[in-house]
């Protein structure tokens, strides 16, 4: 997994070394469906995390032992809503089944969907927020800051980033609050690098040396020169991160060290595990969902990466 | 040259100091303390103080800090809390594992990304290109424990070919040994080839346009032998690059994979420790893939220098 | 030995379809220099790559378009029929050595490899046959300079090397696309002789391509005047320098600087630009910029015909013939 945390690194200079090529007519053409049909899915799944209280289903963690491990369209007695505030048992469907505690598979993906999310943008937020500043501040002045900032993020990339994550959930608990903060700041020396490089090349436009010339200072540069055109490319970069962070916390779940008591895709990936010869789906139904989701921010970040990256459309 | 490399080591070296201080303080910093472990629920006060200064808790976090280093000058990284092994000793006997681990996933890698690369970059926007292309980008979207388990039920479960987790020691013979290690490497390999096939294509691109390219069609040469002698090598710098943080990032990050398959390397060593309040192997591991990740970036600075020439003359200069 | 015959070559652009090369005709004969003289974007380098199929994959023939080389036809779409002439029967030297050569391989390596391909050379006898070649082109310490890399080499050592790599093969035809275009002057005759002098001893047939008829004058047995996609005056070298008809070819030679003209004289160059190859001007492509341009000039296309002795130019007003007016 702290493969996956050098993989923000990886990333940015794949971004950087890798110019986009191939057919950019061809490419025109697929944007749209490429573009809209990630926005779909992940609206959706925004929408599955957002509104999972309110459909008529059991609570994630509820279990009916009459239907443990229930092939999908499985009919149950199931109290509907929180369990305290339901009217006794009602009539049920289970869409996708049961797990092997005859939990409802369908309730729990839409509760774990919000671990994912709330992980999955929070974190970048952090390293968006300090990797950004800092990255603007090397890029713009340069000099000692840039050193001292370049030693930093190199060490904090030298640094198994899995360490600072399990010595967290495993000592400090895994709050949804403690790990948000850890993967954020493991996604600092990422956001650094690309607000730097931006940076780098606006530093020298003749905007900037215009606003020099007419006295304006640096802070004002910076945020009224700089930041408009940097903070693109960082929220475009961003979507890739989430799609990374969305991957971490279910290795994270998977290993059991995630947020203990809400369910998540990588919990439910691993407890199906268990059952992978009798029941795949408990595995793969959750593992797909993820998979359509991490491939829906990767996705969206590609094409808006193409359109917004200023280096690829200058090499 | 000799300047860029010492500057480039000095700063290496910071880093890796910069890593085991933090981890140090961060370990410190950590309310459980392994005494109670150790003296367990009935153990007086007392016995906790007389545990706490044996393992030299009682000290500092500076003092102890200075005591691992005087120690890991002398070539002794200390020992477990638990099992009194030597740290680096734990580590060696695991290391082989982690290391075959990495070169075959790499090797895997390579063998996918490689050719598909060169034949995606000669035949540029054909289908093939623009299928592999998808692909590509579909494989590098699933979560290297999800591809594990698909796997897993595909080639242990179904088809009964591999063993699903469990690892042989080369002692019981080279096949078995590399039966344990093909499904852990492909679920590495099936995801980094991506990243490497991507970039190779891009630059390969780029290099079938140069003029040497053309002189070496006018010598007649077959397509195949223009795109591996002279498109490859001028075409692979940042493939190395790619390919070094890769491997560095695996030395610790195969912990997944290892903890799915169950085979014991670093990556597993190192969370059963943290589970277990080791901390001296704990500190051990991360120095040690810090070491790792930095001798990685190391050496792949210098591989430019082998792959081309120029770099090697004007080194040379000065 | 080699004749072309109504090569068209065209690039399928998303502008339109550029005519780089639009019906040539030419024969070579063994033995003979044929110089190919116009200015950058004539079509030269591409007519000459056409030959060789070093084309980018937007580049199309035309269907009348025939190559015969040594008495068969040579199918210029076929890179399997091309590799059986390629690097054997025909070589090539290409205007930039900085970047012709492959910056990572070795001399020997890139000279050895068509040798051992080709001819099935061992590694030894590759390596005794590389260090004759670098030897006979001019290059001290062979033995020394096989092991280096190209970047290790002067401009003019690499033009060498690559001259050497094309004579490898002891090749029939050699084609030598502006071999000293991008060479210090002082550098530019010793290559251009040492072109010359390969070919008498090999006995080969060359092109040789330059925007410059000075290159030309005393190296080439004929001259063929390209402009436009098209060749516009061909003669034997003699002949056209004694008597240019095409007024392009004249602005031609006015344009080279003369060292015994007096200082600050401004040179005589040629007005206008070369025609838009997608859209080329009906009549004379020439006819925009021609000082002797008619009315009849932009409305017929003047065939390529004429001339006693082989000399052969399309232009309805001739230099050295009264005009129309």
């Amino acid at each position: 997994m702290s493969r996956s945390i050098h993989g923000f690194e990886r990333r940015a200079r794949v971004a950087e070394a890798v110019a986009s090529s191939g057919a950019r007519g061809a490419r025109r053409r697929k944007l749209n469906v490429m573009l809209w049909l990630p926005i779909a899915w992940i609206a959706f799944v925004f929408g599955c995390a957002l509104s999972a209280d309110w459909w008529p289903m059991p609570e994630p963690d509820y279990m009916d032992f009459l239907s443990q491990g229930a092939p999908p369209g499985t009919t149950g007695e199931v109290p509907i809503g929180a369990f305290e505030s339901s009217e006794g048992l009602e009539h049920y469907v289970f869409w996708l089944g049961t797990d092997m505690m005859g939990r409802d598979i369908v309730s729990r993906l839409m509760f774990g969907a919000r671990v994912s999310l709330t992980l999955g943008l929070l974190a970048p937020l952090i390293g968006l927020v300090i990797g950004g500043g800092l990255g603007m501040a090397a890029g713009y002045w340069r000099g000692m800051l840039e050193a001292t900032a370049v030693g930093v993020t190199d060490t904090i990339l030298a640094f198994p980033g899995i360490v600072l994550l399990l010595a967290i959930v495993f000592y400090l608990g895994g709050s949804l609050l403690n790990l948000t903060l850890a993967l954020g700041f493991l996604t600092v020396p990422a956001f650094y690098r690309v607000a730097r490089a931006n940076t780098l090349t606006y530093a020298e436009r003749e905007f900037v040396t215009a606003a020099k010339a007419m006295g304006a200072s640096d802070v004002s540069i910076l945020a009224r020169e700089i930041l408009p055109n940097v903070i693109m490319p960082m929220l475009v970069y961003a979507l890739l991160i989430v799609a990374l962070l969305i991957v971490v916390e279910g290795v994270l779940s998977f290993l059991g060290l995630s947020v203990p008591t809400a369910p998540s895709w990588g919990g439910m990936i691993a407890e199906g595990r268990e059952y992978l010869d009798e029941h795949p789906r408990l595995c793969f139904v959750p593992a797909f969902v993820m998979f359509l989701t991490v491939l829906s921010f990767n996705l969206l970040g590609d094409r808006l990466r193409g359109l917004t990256d200023v280096r690829e459309s200058n090499i | 040259m000799a300047k860029f490399v010492t500057l480039k080591l000095l700063r290496l070296i910071g880093v890796v100091f910069a890593v085991s201080a933090l981890t140090f303080v961060m370990v410190a910093m950590l309310p459980a303390d392994i005494a109670y472990d150790i003296a367990g629920q009935d153990a007086t006060p007392a016995q906790i103080e007389a545990i706490r200064a044996e393992l030299g808790l009682d000290q500092n976090v500076l003092v102890r800090y200075g005591h691992w280093l005087m120690s890991l000058a002398q070539g002794d990284m200390g020992r477990s809390f638990r099992s009194d092994e030597p740290v680096l000793d734990a580590i060696w006997s695991r290391l082989p594992v982690t290391i075959e681990l990495l070169v075959l996933s790499q090797v895997f890698a390579l063998l996918l990304a490689i050719p598909a690369g060169v034949y995606c970059a000669y035949r540029a926007g054909s289908r093939f290109d623009r299928v592999l292309g998808s692909t590509g980008f579909g494989m590098i979207s699933v979560p290297t424990f999800v591809l594990a388990i698909v796997l897993i039920y595909l080639f242990a479960l179904r088809l009964e070919w591999l063993p699903a987790t469990g690892y042989e020691p080369f002692s019981e013979g080279v096949w078995a040994n590399l039966r344990t290690f093909v499904l852990p490497s492909l679920s590495i390999a099936l995801v980094e080839w991506v990243p490497l096939m991507r970039t190779l294509r891009s630059d390969m691109i780029a290099t079938l346009k140069e003029d040497f390219i053309s002189m070496a069609k006018a010598k007649g040469l077959p397509a195949w032998r223009i795109l591996t002698r002279h498109a490859l090598r001028p075409s692979s710098f940042t493939l190395i690059t790619i390919l070094g943080l890769q491997i560095g990032g695996l030395i610790g990050g195969a912990l997944i994979i290892e903890t799915i398959f169950a085979l014991p390397g670093i990556g597993r060593l190192l969370i059963n420790a943290i589970y277990a309040r080791d901390y001296m192997i704990v500190q051990g591991c991360i120095l040690f893939i810090a070491v790792g990740y930095v001798v990685i970036n190391f050496v792949v600075d210098m591989l430019y220098v082998a792959l081309d020439p120029r770099i090697r003359t004007a080194g040379a200069g000065g | 030995m080699l004749t072309v015959s109504n090569l068209r070559t065209h690039f399928h652009t998303g502008r339109g379809i550029v005519r780089a090369v639009d019906g040539v005709s030419f024969n070579l004969a063994r033995g003979r220099t044929l110089g190919i003289v116009g200015e950058s974007g004539s079509g030269k380098t591409v007519l000459v790559r056409s030959l060789l199929g070093l084309l980018p994959s937007t580049a199309k023939f035309g269907g009348e378009t025939e190559i015969g080389f040594e008495g068969r036809p040579l199918d210029i779409r076929s890179e399997t029929a091309l590799n059986q002439v390629r690097g054997r029967a025909i070589a090539m030297v290409f205007q930039d050595p900085m970047t012709s050569l492959n910056p990572v391989m070795t001399v020997g390596a890139q000279i050895t490899e068509s040798l051992r391909y080709h001819l099935g050379l061992t590694g030894g006898e590759a390596r005794e046959r590389a260090v004759a070649l670098i030897d006979s082109v001019g290059i001290p310490m062979a033995r020394q300079r096989i092991d280096q890399h190209p970047h290790q080499l002067s401009g003019g050592l690499r033009q060498r090397v690559a001259i050497a790599i094309a004579l490898a093969c002891e090749p029939k035809l050699l084609i030598a696309d502006e071999p000293t275009t991008a060479l210090d002057v002082t550098i530019q005759a010793e290559i251009l002789d040492l072109l010359a002098r390969q070919q008498a001893e090999r006995d080969m047939a060359m092109i040789l391509i330059t925007h410059d008829l000075g290159v030309v004058a005393g190296r080439a047995d004929d001259i063929a005047v390209m402009y436009a996609g098209r060749i516009v005056e061909r003669a034997p070298t003699a002949r056209l320098f004694a008597n240019m008809r095409m007024p392009y070819t004249q602005a031609l030679m006015n344009a080279i600087p003369r060292l015994e003209a007096p200082p600050n004289t401004p040179l005589r160059t040629i007005g206008g630009r070369p025609p838009d190859l997608v859209n080329p001007p009906p009549g004379c492509r020439f006819a925009p910029r021609c000082p002797r341009a008619e009315s009849r000039c932009t409305d017929h296309e003047p065939p390529l015909e004429g001339g006693e002795s082989g000399h052969r130019f399309a232009c309805w007003y001739p230099v050295g013939e009264p005009g129309a007016a």
